[in-house]
This record gives C-alpha cells, sequence and structure tokens, in this order.
C-alpha cells in the first residue's frame, strides 16, 4: 500500500478536510501509545493509556453472566431463532431489546423517568447518534451550543459531514465549570452577530471530561433557555449509569416528565451502552426523542446505522434479567467510585488537585501550576514531556475546547488496579521533576 | 396538534427518504396482510423484497456443528478483548476471512487485500459513504436504469448529490451502451452538473444479469476518459447461478495501470450472498488509498458489530463450509428462477434472460391500458390488490419502458412461490379476457 499518495482522481470536499480531526494532539498521544504500548510484564516502561474513556472495571460481571446463560449469546440447543434473527433488518429495531434499553434507561433512573420503548430510535453506537439528531435538527452553517470542556469528538461528529457548526459555551473554574445562564446568552449573541441560526444546544451529562452531573436547578435553566430561544435539546447521557451516587443524576427526562411533558418536543435524549455496561465493540446507542417527528425522521435515517440483529438479540436477553442489571449497576457505581477515589487521593499526593467529580471514568486534573505560560502551547509543551518522559497518554484540556490552560482528563477505568498504581508513581516522580526544575 | 412545533432541519422534512413512493405502499399492504399458508392464505405474498432464504439450512448446519463459535465458548476469556473491540480497521481475523471469501466468489480469478477493506453496517452505508467521499453537493453520479429503488436515498438524501439516469432498454437487454453513457454525460453538463462518477450494480438489481466483459471494459475506458470514479456494486455476485459467467471489476482493474484502477472501487455485502441482512455487514474494497483512509475514518459513523465480526471470521475461514455454501446457494436460486420462469412462462408472461440474482425481471407490457408510467402503476395496482402479489413496479427503478416488473423469488418457500405463480396465471388469465372483450 503506497502510504500517503495523494488520489490522481479528485475527492469531495468533506473527504479532504481535516474535519475528521485525526491530526490534532488528542490522536497524536494515541499514536505514541499506540506505538510503545504498556505492558506490565513485556514493556514496564511503555506508555500508559489515560486518555481512553472507557469501562473496564466490571467486566467479570458480564463474563459470569454469559458463563451462567451461555443461550443468551449462541442460539441455544434449538437455533430456530437464527433464521428469523438474521432476516431481521428492521428499522424499528427488535421489540424486546428496545422495550430492555427503555427498562435499563428507567433502572439507572432509578424510576425517576420513564422511557416509551416507541420513542427509542436505535444506532450503531452514540457516535452515529449525535451525528443523526445533528442532520436532522441543524442545517449546513448552522449551529449547535456546546458548553466546554467538551468531548474532543463532538468536532468530528457534530460537524465533519453535517456542515453544522460548533459554538461554545464558555465555562470556568471559578465555579466548578457549571453551565451559567450568561454563558449561555453570551454564545448565543456571538452566534447572532456571526450571522449563524442557533438550532440546538448539546449538554453532556454527566460531563465528559470534567466528570460531574449536572445539578437540577442548571438542567432547569437550561430547559428554560432553550424553550425561551425555540432551539433544540440534546441531552447525551452515555455516562448516566456512571454515577458513583446514584442519587446525584437528575435526567433531563425528570424535568421534562416534572413539568408535565410541556414543550417537550425540543428535547433529546442520547444512550449507548458503549460506557455503562463496557461494549464499545458491539456499537449500541440509541436517540430517545420527544418529538414523533424527529423519532420517524431518525428511524428512517437510521437505515445507514443500524444494531447488529445478532447483538440486539443478545443485549435484549441480558438486559432482561433484572437480578442481573440492578447488581451491574450498583457494583459498576462502587468500584467506579472505589477507582476515582483511589486516584484522586493518588493525585493529591502528588500535588495535583482535580475538579471534584461525581461521575465518569475520568477526573479532571489541574497542572496549571507547572505551565511555563498559561496559554495552549505552554499547555501543549507540558503534556507533549508527560507522554515522552513521564510515559502517560492524558487528554489536554484544550483538545476539549477548554478556555483555561492546564486542566487534563485523565481516565482510570480502562486498565487494571496495578496499571493504575504504576501511573500514579509516574505522576508523582514527574511532579518532583517538575517542582525541583521550577525551583532551579 | 394546534402548533407547528420546534423546526426541524430541510434535510428531516424533505421526503428523499423515498418512503412515499409505490415501493413502499406495497409493503405497507404486504405488511397489513401477510400471506400464511396456515393462519392467512388468501393473504398478499411479498414478492418486492429481495432476500434469500434458499440456503439458511446451510448456515443452520454449520451452527449446530460449531456451537461454540457463536458464543464465547467454554472460557469466555475472549469475550471481553471482543467487546472492547471497536478499532474501525476491523477485526484482522474477519476482514482476512472477507477477502477470501470475495476471491472464492470469482473463483479465484482476482485477489483481494484485507488492508484495503473498510467494513460499514450494511451496503446501504458503504454507498453512502462513498457518495460522501467522491462528490460535493450538487454533484452527479451516473446510474444505468432500472436501478435499485433505494439509491435514490442512500445516495442523494443526506449527501446533496443528484442521481443522473443512463437509460438503458429492451432492444438490447437493458445493456449499458457507450452511446447511453454519454447521452447522461452531456445531459448533466447540459443542466451544470458536475458528474464525479458511474455507479454499476453487477450483477444487475433488479434485471437480474450479470454485466459481460466488453462491457466492463468499455465501461472502465469510459469513466478513465471523463477522469470520474467507478463504484461496482457487487452484493449479488455470490448469486450467479454460474460461477463463471460473473465477472468483477476487480479482474478488469487486474490488467489496467495504476491511474485506472485508482478509480475504482467496490461495494460488498453479506446480506444477499448469505442471507443475513439483520447482521449489517458491508463493506467497501477500495484501490485507491486516500479512499480507503478516508472512508475507514468515515466508518466511525457506521462500524459492524464486534460480536458479530467475529462469529462470521469463523464462519467465513471454514473454506469447506464456504466451498459448499457458494456452490449449493447457486444451484438453488437456479433452480428456482428457472422455476419462476417457467410459471410465468406458462402464464403467457416473457422474462428477461437472466443468469443472476434473487429476482427475475418479467413484462407484462401487453396487459398495460396505456404504455405510460400511470397505465404500469394501475396494473400494478391491481396486481397488489385483486391477485395480492407485491411485485416493483420498474418505474420505481427509474426504468423508461412501462410494463416491466420485478419479481422476487428467493424469500419464501418452494409452496408459496407455487401459490403466487398460480395466482399470476389466474391474474393474467382474467386480464387477457377482459382486453378481449373490450376489443369485441
Amino acid at each position: 500500500m503506497v502510504k500517503g499518495a495523494e488520489s490522481c482522481v479528485p475527492l469531495s470536499e468533506v473527504a479532504t478536510s481535516n474535519t475528521h480531526g485525526e491530526d490534532s494532539a488528542y490522536f497524536a498521544g494515541w499514536k505514541a501509545y499506540d506505538e510503545d504500548p504498556y505492558d506490565a510484564a513485556s514493556n514496564p516502561a511503555g506508555v500508559i493509556q489515560m486518555g481512553l474513556a472507557e469501562n473496564q472495571v466490571s467486566f467479570d460481571l458480564l463474563e459470569k453472566y454469559l458463563d451462567q446463560h451461555p443461550g443468551a449469546s449462541g442460539w441455544g440447543c434449538g437455533i430456530s431463532g437464527f433464521r428469523e434473527n438474521a432476516l431481521f433488518q428492521d428499522y424499528h429495531g427488535l421489540q424486546t431489546f428496545r422495550q430492555e434499553m427503555a427498562t435499563f434507561m428507567e433502572q439507572i433512573r432509578e424510576g425517576r423517568a420513564t422511557f416509551d420503548p416507541e420513542r427509542i430510535v436505535l444506532t450503531a453506537g452514540a457516535t452515529a447518534a449525535n451525528e443523526l439528531l445533528t442532520f436532522i435538527l441543524a442545517d449546513p452553517g448552522d449551529c449547535l451550543l456546546i458548553p466546554t470542556p467538551y468531548y474532543p469528538g463532538f468536532d468530528r461528529d457534530l460537524r465533519w459531514r453535517t456542515g453544522v457548526r460548533i459554538i461554545p459555551v464558555h465555562c470556568s473554574s471559578s465555579n466548578g465549570f457549571q453551565v451559567t445562564l450568561q454563558a449561555l446568552e453570551d454564545a448565543y449573541v456571538k452566534a447572532e452577530g456571526m450571522k449563524i441560526r442557533v438550532r440546538g444546544l448539546l449538554l453532556t451529562n454527566p460531563s465528559n471530561p470534567l466528570g460531574t452531573a449536572i445539578t437540577r436547578h442548571v438542567l432547569e435553566e437550561v430547559l428554560d433557555f432553550v424553550t425561551q430561544k425555540d432551539i433544540h435539546l440534546i441531552s447525551d447521557e452515555i455516562y448516566s449509569g456512571s454515577v458513583f451516587s446514584s442519587d446525584e443524576f437528575v435526567s433531563v427526562a425528570e424535568i421534562v416528565e416534572a413539568r408535565g411533558y410541556k414543550d417537550c418536543d425540543r428535547v433529546h435524549i442520547v444512550y449507548s451502552l458503549s460506557k455503562d455496561l463496557g461494549l464499545p465493540g458491539f456499537r449500541v446507542g440509541a436517540i430517545y426523542s420527544y418529538n414523533d417527528r424527529v423519532v420517524t425522521a431518525a428511524r428512517r435515517m437510521s437505515s445507514f446505522t443500524l444494531v447488529s440483529s445478532q447483538t440486539q438479540r443478545m443485549l435484549a436477553s441480558m438486559l432482561a434479567d433484572r437480578e442481573f442489571t440492578e447488581n451491574y449497576l450498583k457494583t459498576n457505581r462502587e468500584r467506579l467510585k472505589n477507582r476515582h477515589d483511589f486516584i484522586t487521593e493518588g493525585l493529591k499526593n502528588a500535588g495535583i488537585e482535580c475538579l471534584p467529580g461525581n461521575a465518569g471514568l475520568f477526573c479532571w486534573m489541574n497542572l496549571a501550576p507547572l505551565l511555563e505560560e498559561p496559554t495552549k502551547e505552554g499547555e501543549l509543551r507540558l503534556w507533549s514531556l508527560i507522554v515522552h518522559e513521564a510515559k502517560l497518554n492524558i487528554s489536554p484540556g484544550s483538545s476539549c475546547h477548554c478556555s483555561e490552560a492546564g486542566w487534563f482528563r485523565v481516565c482510570f477505568a480502562n486498565m487494571s488496579q496495578q496499571t493504575l498504581e504504576v501511573a500514579l508513581r509516574r505522576i508523582k516522580d514527574f511532579m518532583k521533576n517538575m517542582k525541583a526544575k521550577q525551583e532551579k | 396538534m394546534a402548533k407547528k412545533g420546534v423546526p426541524l432541519s430541510e434535510m428531516a422534512t424533505s421526503d428523499t427518504h423515498g418512503e412515499d413512493s409505490p415501493y413502499f405502499v406495497g409493503w405497507k399492504v404486504y405488511d397489513e396482510d401477510p400471506y400464511d399458508a396456515a393462519s392467512n392464505p388468501s393473504g398478499v405474498i411479498q414478492m418486492g423484497l429481495a432476500e434469500n432464504q434458499v440456503s439458511f439450512d446451510l448456515l443452520e448446519d454449520y451452527l449446530e456443528q460449531h456451537p461454540q463459535e457463536f458464543g464465547w465458548g467454554c472460557g469466555v476469556s475472549s469475550f471481553r478483548e471482543n467487546a472492547l473491540f471497536q478499532d474501525y480497521h476491523g477485526l484482522k481475523t474477519f476482514t482476512r476471512a472477507v477477502a477470501l471469501f470475495m476471491e472464492q466468489i470469482r473463483g479465484g480469478r482476482t485477489q483481494f487485500d484485507p488492508q484495503h477493506i473498510v467494513l460499514t453496517a450494511g451496503a446501504t452505508a458503504a454507498n453512502e459513504l462513498l457518495s460522501f467521499i467522491l462528490a460535493d453537493p450538487g454533484d452527479g453520479l451516473l446510474i444505468p436504469t432500472p436501478y435499485y429503488p433505494g439509491f435514490d436515498r442512500d445516495l442523494r438524501w443526506r449527501t446533496g448529490v443528484n442521481i443522473i439516469p443512463v437509460h438503458c432498454n429492451s432492444s438490447n437487454g437493458f445493456r449499458i451502451t457507450l452511446r447511453a453513457l454519454e447521452d447522461a454525460c452531456a445531459g448533466a453538463e447540459s443542466i451544470k452538473v458536475r458528474v464525479k462518477g458511474l455507479l454499476l450494480t453487477n450483477p444487475s438489481n433488479p434485471l437480474g444479469t450479470a454485466i459481460t466483459r466488453p462491457v466492463l471494459e468499455e465501461i472502465l475506458d469510459f469513466v478513465a476518459q471523463k477522469d470520474i470514479h467507478l463504484i461496482s456494486d457487487e452484493i449479488y455476485s455470490g448469486s450467479v447461478f454460474s460461477s463463471d459467467e460473473f465477472v468483477s471489476m476487480a479482474e478488469i482493474v487486474g490488467a489496467r495501470g495504476h491511474e485506472e484502477r485508482e478509480r475504482v472501487h467496490i461495494v460488498y455485502s453479506l446480506s444477499k450472498d448469505l442471507g443475513l441482512p439483520g447482521y449489517r455487514v458491508g463493506m467497501i474494497y477500495s484501490y485507491n488509498n486516500e479512499v480507503v483512509t478516508t472512508a475507514r475514518r468515515m466508518s466511525s459513523f457506521t462500524l459492524v458489530s464486534s460480536q458479530t465480526q467475529k462469529m462470521l471470521a469463523s464462519l467465513l475461514s471454514d473454506k469447506e463450509f464456504t466451498e459448499n455454501y457458494l456452490r449449493t446457494n447457486r444451484e438453488r436460486l437456479k433452480k428456482r428462477y428457472e422455476f419462476v420462469v417457467e410459471g410465468l412462462s406458462n402464464a403467457g408472461i416473457r422474462c428477461l434472460q437472466g443468469n443472476a440474482g434473487l429476482f427475475c425481471w418479467m413484462n407484462l407490457g401487453e396487459l398495460l391500458e396505456e404504455p405510460t408510467v400511470e397505465g404500469e402503476l394501475s396494473l400494478w395496482n391491481l396486481i397488489l390488490h385483486e391477485a395480492k402479489l407485491n411485485i416493483s413496479p420498474g418505474s420505481s427503478c427509474h426504468c423508461l419502458e412501462a410494463g416491466w416488473f420485478r419479481v422476487c423469488f428467493a424469500n419464501m418457500s418452494q409452496q408459496t412461490l407455487e401459490v403466487a405463480l398460480m395466482r399470476m396465471k389466474d391474474f393474467t388469465e382474467k386480464m387477457k379476457a377482459k382486453q378481449m372483450i373490450s376489443s369485441l
């Protein structure tokens, strides 16, 4: 394969643009890891991947379930269901699976919200769900407002093929990066000034990269704001099952129900099994919309990104087992909390402060005191040192569009406890070296 | 429903999803009154769905003999790794197995490099991806008529790309001619649409014919001369009744130089040949490195479930199984085809001579009241509501000659096919009687 040769036959603008985002720092760190990956036995000096928000802490529970229910993943002793399942390509999705997804989402919210399976549209991952909603709610050239810092993948997912823009809603550490009405208004006015039509606001709740659940008060304010501006609200709740204390998570669904479903046709929720259940490979995402026209359009559009019927069937089985799901959710939360506490303690011992978090697979740490200059360049230089000297791939805040330099996202759920300990030791050593340098 | 609601995008409100067409009306009528030999013997028989159900028993036998390949076996150790795998390069074992399978289909006459394979959730997604990559909004793709009705949505809806029909007619068995290609290009030029590529379906849907070598050579010369791309949708390649009658674009490309190869992209899927539409396994095979790289990145929106990849890697790596499957499947499709053509012949209906696919292309021109789209649709309606057969009218495939219909024969049992043929015979007899009376 001839590397890097440009095509002599022209490709489209979309194809040749760099909105795929792979030239960014975010991916450069991944590359450094791919070329020199840590392994306790074979490569103990390799790069530890702390830039991947995956959940590996509860796999044993899934494995145990599969061991005890071999019929769930195969076709059991009779293969009579195989044919029907292999033929099933209906974009409504398997009824049983949608039913179980709805119930699972209710379980996560401990019954504080109800979900109608008929409003669920399945997509191959939340990546597809977010892009689909962008195609449906906005025209090319329009924009979505997104609070910063946000998941770097949004730059590609929401903009690349859609031609839709992102206007950041700047949040700051002065109030723990909470979304404020002022910040929302400022972003809206900015868009207006650029003659860009605002079509919606996208929240991630709990937040990636902050690792915090949005408070009820802020959600109410946000819902009032979108109503007043007559725009849409997308609530990406893919980490909803990863809030350490289940009662600290408030879903926008709860707010909608508390308001008697008034004016809720602007509200759309995104979910996925990639984070809470740790199954990113299976490509299971979902859109839940209170808007009938959006459900219809999304369903039709999901033809381009359907979930494998084999996977739907297996997971329908698994999720139908209430005992399993209750136990899974409870145990997963506890383990994530333990990991979180462990890492924040370790960072504290190294003299590093984190934003107080209560959710997610990562924490948001502040290395601003280490910066030579409080700028994006300063941050990227520090990040480069961390990747190449401490051999840790973490995510720089600038790739998340954070307006304050020096913040980094550190993932803690995608590795073993032992590896996490090694990582924390390296951070501690690195901090010592940096402080020594600074003192000189 | 007094209030208009929050506005959606143009794309969401357009009707390019195509569901208001007769193609879908027929499906609806079937859904509301589906034939069942026991419980609803006078229901509508679905002959508008190009699915392959004739060889399921072979898959079921394989599953029964290899149960461990469909769960995670006795140790679930591979579950974790598989559930985490979301790399858009796809599972190596799977892309390798698919490459081999494609080579087998072509009798070893071509070679496929697994590194040039990009997996997508179905051929629907593969075709749309190529449309995004090869053309800009407003550009045109040439497509020979008659063509698969789904292309109107798949290639145009979200991409904004236009389809320029290349008109073929029955005078030469609907073969693609250089003249038709040139006319289409001239037509595009006159409406100021830039042509970016030509999309072939080989074997053809709805014609049920494999394109001949001389025509393929001519086409490749044509696209090279016009400096455009060539997409060869070969999803029915394993369904050619005699394997040596299928010439893949890959074979033609083998003898050509780099500049010609670079413009060729093949689409494949397991939905038709293997009868697994529910599993969403499609792919792009491109000789163009830039297209491969871009398509791979874009496939993030439409990845294949890692669970499905793993299972099928096993199945497709079993050479004994695949050889037997391909051979048996071809024989059975051939038999079905001959049975249908014979049955239609007995009813006084002629079909285009076909040698591939899951359907035949029949001519009911003689039964039309007027040789127009309206005449064809009235006849189609009669067949749907009186004969209770859902077949696909040629106009929905953009056929310029009225009176042609696509009839699927592989998505039902032999018994159901017999019932369908009997109904067709009765219907044509009645129609001919009516015609005779009215001509008196």
